[in-house]
């Protein structure tokens, strides 16, 4: 589903990724997990299309398709979904209207009909339930005001919404208390299907109690260092990036 | 040198005015003579250059005639949805046999109001337009609202503007609302054509004590359209005076919004939108007086600019000595959707009291860019997204506007534009 290759992304001329290569198939889940500062986030956004980062190597795609060469829009209009890490506040802008207009898009690139107000009002409230979210937070302004744990809970609501084939959860267990990860975990698991895969980046091993990977994958400076499964999370939570540090950087000095 | 800071420029119009209101029109013609028309470094109009704009532009400086209009154009050109009465103005003229009867209200000429204090509420000393309306004006609008009357249905001033290249179109309106009364005003101008004319208008406004008054306006000028206008008003005691003003088009415009909170309770609100392109500009100079202790003014201004348009605010709130307890706030927030569009903001205070609570704040800034991936990354498509962003922006002024049928007609002016051009 997803191929990367030798990918290399910078910022404002520093390089962040330097020669990611990652292949995920259907129905898997992977975790992407390493220290701060290590490229997980702009590995996120990079898939998500974010105009700061500029690919400089490597190719990336998705269904068979050049990812790299399609805008955000279309980019989720194929099937990826990207669960910010900070959900943006957006005022004036009613989360039901929104989610409506984006749901319309997604069908429509996708040859689907639109659904008028009841079928959508009706779609609306099935997914609701999948993250317990109450109807009162959408008929509020997208994300304003709303907790830390309500926004990431409406990212995963989102994510119902738009049924994506690959969806990309950035740190979405950061800034969660233990019942509202149980919620968000819950709402992504009975999303998951033989058809779609799930990237999830993460900070902590934490998620992945809830979230069970196929496969981890720890980042470090760019590049997947390490690759294993779910045990290689509870070895990181026991003993921490730096003996993977110590490793990369002696082998580097070598 | 510029021949228009000259005091003659508009000497032919002033010669050419009526004989009635003679003293009002001298007091015009003496005020316009000691103020000539703006400097190039005149601060009011610093960011303005009206002047030069005249010049260049004005070609006649005689009087437009009113056009011939018909019943159907009329109706044409009322917004879906709206129920009230509506009276008409062409070139500036009002014309009472196109206008609708209001049950309670009065409405007639300016002209057969011979005793009317013109020029007692717009000062035509403060602003040498409003002293050129006062000495050269046609004929005008009177209209009065008797005390505890409540106007159900708004009226709409509806303004059909076609001069012949380069002529000179002056409304005057004079309005009255008794004590208790309430009525809201929709003030919208129709162009006909794409000719270059030059609009200065002039509204005074009195409002009886716990008078309610509502004063929308939409300018919708066409795009060589040169526009001053003056709108000011007394507030009496628990009165309230709410003005939205949406200006979407217009080569330069120009609008004096001077609101005088003269009784305690009074309240006054000030909200616009200016949603420009091209070479639009428009400049909104507020200016909101306390007189009095425990008076209350809002002010809220949303600019959204695009390509080379220029938005100039600049809001002035006094609170003089013995206006203790008062509330000011204002606000002035833009965006600007290109380099080359430009925003000269100010905010003016000056508070002579020492118990009172005033804020006032203004942003220039760009479209979220984070905002606007974030939408994009649900599958909105980025023009859209653009769109939705700058609809909500203006939105929280939008939703100012209590007649329904209006705010929705605006609402779709402005989507139409935020989807098409921006």
């Amino acid at each position: 589903m997803l191929s990367i290759k030798n990918l290399h992304a910078s910022i404002e001329g520093n390089e962040i990724l330097r020669g990611i290569n990652l292949e995920v198939k259907a129905g898997e889940v992977h975790a992407i997990m390493g220290p701060n500062g290590s490229g997980k986030s702009t590995l996120a956004s990079v898939l998500a299309g974010r105009e700061e980062y500029e690919v400089t190597e490597g190719e990336v795609t998705f269904k068979g398709k050049d990812l790299l060469d399609l805008a955000p829009e279309d980019r989720a209009r194929e099937g990826v979904f990207l669960a910010f890490q900070y959900p943006v506040e957006i005022p004036g802008v009613s989360s039901t209207n929104f989610l409506r207009t984006a749901v319309n898009q997604v069908r429509e690139y996708r040859g689907l009909e639109s659904l008028d107000a009841v079928k959508f009002l009706t779609l609306m409230k099935e997914k609701m339930k999948l993250v317990e979210i109450d109807q009162k937070l959408l008929s509020r302004s997208l994300n304003e005001g709303f907790s830390g744990g309500e926004k990431k809970r409406n990212e995963i609501f989102q994510m119902a919404m738009l049924e994506p084939t690959l969806s990309i959860l950035d740190e979405t267990d950061s800034g969660l208390d233990i019942d509202a990860l149980r919620i968000v975990s819950n709402g992504v698991n009975q999303l998951k299907s033989g058809k779609n895969a799930t990237i999830v980046v993460t900070h902590y091993q934490r998620l992945l109690d809830y979230i069970v990977p196929d496969f981890v994958h720890v980042l470090y400076k760019g590049r997947i260092v390490k690759s294993g499964t779910k045990e290689l999370a509870l070895e990181l939570e026991e003993k921490g990036y730096d003996w993977i540090k110590d490793e990369i950087d002696s082998a580097a000095t070598v | 040198m510029s021949t228009l800071t000259k005091q003659d420029t508009f000497s032919s119009l002033i010669e050419a005015a009526p004989n009635n209101f003679a003293s009002a029109r001298a007091t015009g013609k003496e005020a316009y003579v000691f103020q000539g028309l703006p400097a190039v470094k005149a601060e009011e109009y610093k960011f303005t250059n009206i002047s030069k704009k005249l010049e260049q532009n004005l070609t006649d400086f005689s009087t437009a005639k009113p056009l011939p209009l018909t019943d159907a154009q009329v109706k044409a050109a009322v917004h879906e949805g709206f129920e009230g009465s509506v009276l008409v103005f062409s070139n500036g003229q009002f014309i009472p046999g196109l206008s609708s009867k209001i049950d309670e209200v009065e409405v007639s000429l300016i002209s057969e109001k011979a005793d009317l204090p013109i020029g007692s509420i717009a000062n035509p000393k403060k602003d040498v337009f409003a002293a050129l309306n006062q000495a050269s004006f046609q004929d005008g609008l009177f209209i009065s609202v008797p005390k505890k009357t409540q106007v159900d249905k708004a009226i709409l001033l509806l303004s059909f503007d076609e001069a012949n290249e380069g002529q000179v179109i002056q409304p005057r309106v004079w309005i009255e609302v008794g004590d208790f009364a309430e009525v809201t005003f929709i003030d919208q101008t129709v162009s006909v054509g794409e000719s270059t004319y030059f609009v200065n208008e002039v509204v005074e406004v009195k409002g009886g004590i716990n008078s309610q008054i509502h004063y929308y306006r939409l300018q919708n000028e066409g795009k060589n359209a040169i526009e001053v206008s003056t709108i000011e008003t007394d507030i009496q005691k628990d009165g309230r005076f709410s003005s939205v003003n949406i200006s979407l088009s217009g080569d330069m415009v120009r609008n004096n919004l001077n609101l005088n909170l003269k009784g305690s309770n009074s309240e006054g609100n000030m909200y616009g939108i200016y949603l420009l392109n091209g070479k639009s500009h428009v400049d909104n100079h507020t200016n909101v007086d306390h007189t009095i202790p425990h008076a209350e003014s809002n002010e809220l201004y949303k600019g959204i600019l695009a390509d080379q348009s220029r938005g100039v605010f600049n809001g002035k709130i006094f609170v003089r000595q013995d206006a203790q307890k008062t509330n000011a706030f204002q606000q002035n927030n833009n965006i600007l959707l290109s380099e080359d569009a430009t925003v000269n903001t100010k905010p003016q205070l000056e508070i002579w009291a020492d118990d009172v609570k005033c804020s006032h704040g203004c942003t220039v800034g760009q479209l979220d860019e984070e905002a606007l991936f974030y939408l994009q990354t649900r599958g909105i498509d980025k023009l859209q997204a653009k769109g939705l962003l700058l609809y909500a922006f203006a939105g929280e002024v939008l939703e100012k506007i209590e007649t329904e049928s209006f705010r929705e007609y605006c609402d779709s002016l402005i989507q139409e534009r935020l989807g098409s051009k921006f």
